[in-house]
């Protein structure tokens, strides 16, 4: 079966998964404890946008849209954080605003509509070493962030103690939201823009069932992302099946497993 | 001695509604202050000052001779009012302990941590709830296990906001004890909001009495003198009392 992964556009899918799937299902344990997975997945249609804006350009549409992204949720985070509007609302608004704009942009270039599809349903085996390297630098990013794992666990757990040992809460805020919008980005070309928020929470939501520690719940949470790119690539090729959606699927059945398996609370 | 606390004439303003007006107040280190008044006299929010989590609108905040932001955040023991826990946050009543003692939400804890918050549990006689998760405990034990997140970084000044919030009566008299014994061993300050009069006339170096201005402030016999009470609540005696005198009519 590893015979699959001798081919080079498989070991360029493969690698893309598991770079997305880690910080994906990482990031996952906020976004779920945090109640924010209606943010992924605007920040995911707004990605749309930015990769409409990307193709309009003639640009590299993952480098158009991660910046655009990232904006875009600096917005919704700076609305909530300004207003008394819900964040639920902040992100309607700016959702369908960009998938307004991604909309007319496609539609002025429609050459490039057949590229669109490939973010909206996701096309791993299509991924271009320039999506590659997005994916990279989002992961490296990542990487940069885990220092400020205890700062953000803390602030989920009580944002009032957090605030009295003097953290910056509301800095971590935004760069918690602006990683988010990153990571929904570089996985949108793997899962699909349909899929993503899927793809942030199940592994999180999984995880949850049986840990007792927040620890436990993140690590517990990459592990059963990064199985479930291994596993749906796998599956997506021997059934030829498209492999976003496969990703899913595996992924669903390991929260149904986990729901079987959990203790009762 | 040197004042833990000064407030100079501190206003605080949310929109046009004054929480608390024309503040001053000095507090000497080593102090056990009981702060009373009804709800919504902004007892909670004197306590925010001192943590720096609110800003005056007016007047100045000093805590151990600096501007309160500028205290570091290891020298203030905080327990906040009870609040609802998120009960869907995965977590270890000693995770909870820890987290006072690096300002940051443990990943793992090293054997020094592990024994430092092990040791705050048995200062609340709580060793047994440990390894028990959060979402499981009951109110009493959330609050001692709180008390003891407080205690673990050996702080200079207490802050408790209703502390005794669901503990039965034995645990309360035990707070107490710990409080004292924590103070005696560590000359701390200890500034404590509680609706329990009795206790506070009993346990306080000072009573404060708060009703959006300093009503009174001194040793218990003085503050809690009829004239404040009256000035505070709009009535005099304890509402225990209150409820005593009528349920023995009914009888
Ligand atoms: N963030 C806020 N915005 C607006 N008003 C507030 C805010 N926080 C507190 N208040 C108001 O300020 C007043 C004082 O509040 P505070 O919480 O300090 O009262 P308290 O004395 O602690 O009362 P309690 O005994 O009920 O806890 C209250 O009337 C409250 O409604
Ligand atoms: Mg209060």
């Amino acid at each position: 079966m590893l015979e699959v992964f001798a081919l080079p556009f498989m070991q360029r899918a493969l690698l893309a998964g598991l770079l997305v799937g880690a910080t994906a299902s990482y990031f996952g344990v906020f976004v779920v404890q945090r109640r924010m997975s209606f943010l992924g997945s605007g920040l995911a249609h707004a990605a749309l946008g930015g990769v409409a804006l990307g193709l309009f350009l003639d640009a590299e549409p993952l480098f158009v849209a991660l910046p655009f992204t990232v904006l875009i949720a600096l917005l919704i985070a700076w609305v909530r954080e300004r207003t008394e509007l819900g964040g639920d609302t902040a992100v309607g608004i700016f959702f369908s605003l960009s998938v307004a704009l991604g909309v007319v942009l496609l539609a002025l270039k429609s050459e490039y509509a057949a590229d669109a599809m490939a973010f909206l349903f996701g096309s791993i085996l299509a991924v271009t070493p320039a999506d590659l390297w997005a994916m990279v630098l989002v992961a490296l990013a990542s990487l940069l962030t885990l220092p400020v794992w205890g700062r953000w666990a803390y602030a989920t757990f009580d944002r009032d103690l957090a605030r009295a040992d003097r953290l910056p809460v509301l800095f971590d805020d935004y760069l918690l939201t602006a990683m988010v919008a990153a990571v929904v980005v570089s996985a949108v070309k793997v899962v699909g823009i349909l899929l993503v928020a899927a793809f942030l929470v199940i592994p999180a939501a999984s995880a949850r069932l049986f840990a007792r520690t927040f620890a436990q719940m993140t690590l517990f949470s990459i592990l059963f992302g990064l199985f479930g790119v291994v596993a749906g690539l796998v599956l997506s090729y021997l059934y030829d099946v498209p492999s976003g959606a496969t990703i899913i699927l595996v992924e669903s059945g390991i929260f149904l497993l986990s729901l079987l398996a959990s203790p009762k609370t | 001695m040197e004042a833990a606390v000064e407030f100079e004439n501190v206003s605080v303003r949310y929109g046009s509604y004054t929480a608390l007006d024309g503040v001053s107040l000095r507090i000497p280190e080593g102090a056990f202050v009981a702060i009373i008044g009804p709800n919504g006299a902004g007892k909670s929010t004197l306590l925010k000052l001192i943590l720096g989590l609110l800003r005056p609108s007016e007047g100045e905040v000093r805590v151990f001779g600096r501007p309160a932001l500028k205290v570091p955040a290891e020298w203030l023991g905080y327990v906040a009012q009870f609040k609802t826990l998120d009960r869907s946050f995965p977590a270890l009543a000693l995770e909870l302990v820890a987290s006072g003692l690096r300002r940051r939400w443990p990943f793992r804890l090293s054997a020094r941590e592990r024994e430092a918050a092990l040791a705050a549990l048995r200062r609340v006689r709580g060793e047994e709830l440990a390894d028990r998760r959060l979402s499981r405990l009951s109110g009493g034990e959330l609050q001692r296990v709180y008390l003891a997140r407080a205690f673990v970084r050996r702080p200079r000044m207490l802050l408790l906001d209703e502390p005794a919030t669901g503990m039965d009566v034995l645990g309360e008299a035990d707070m107490y004890r710990m409080l004292e014994q924590y103070q005696r061993e560590h000359r701390a300050t200890v500034l404590m909001i509680t609706h329990d009069w009795e206790a506070a006339r009993y346990h306080a170096t000072h009573v404060l009495v708060l009703n959006r201005r300093v009503i009174g402030f001194g040793p218990p016999e003085r503050a809690l003198s009829d004239e404040c009470l009256r000035r505070a609540f709009g009535h005099v005696g304890h509402p225990h009392e209150l409820s005593f005198s009528v349920e023995r009519r009914d009888a």
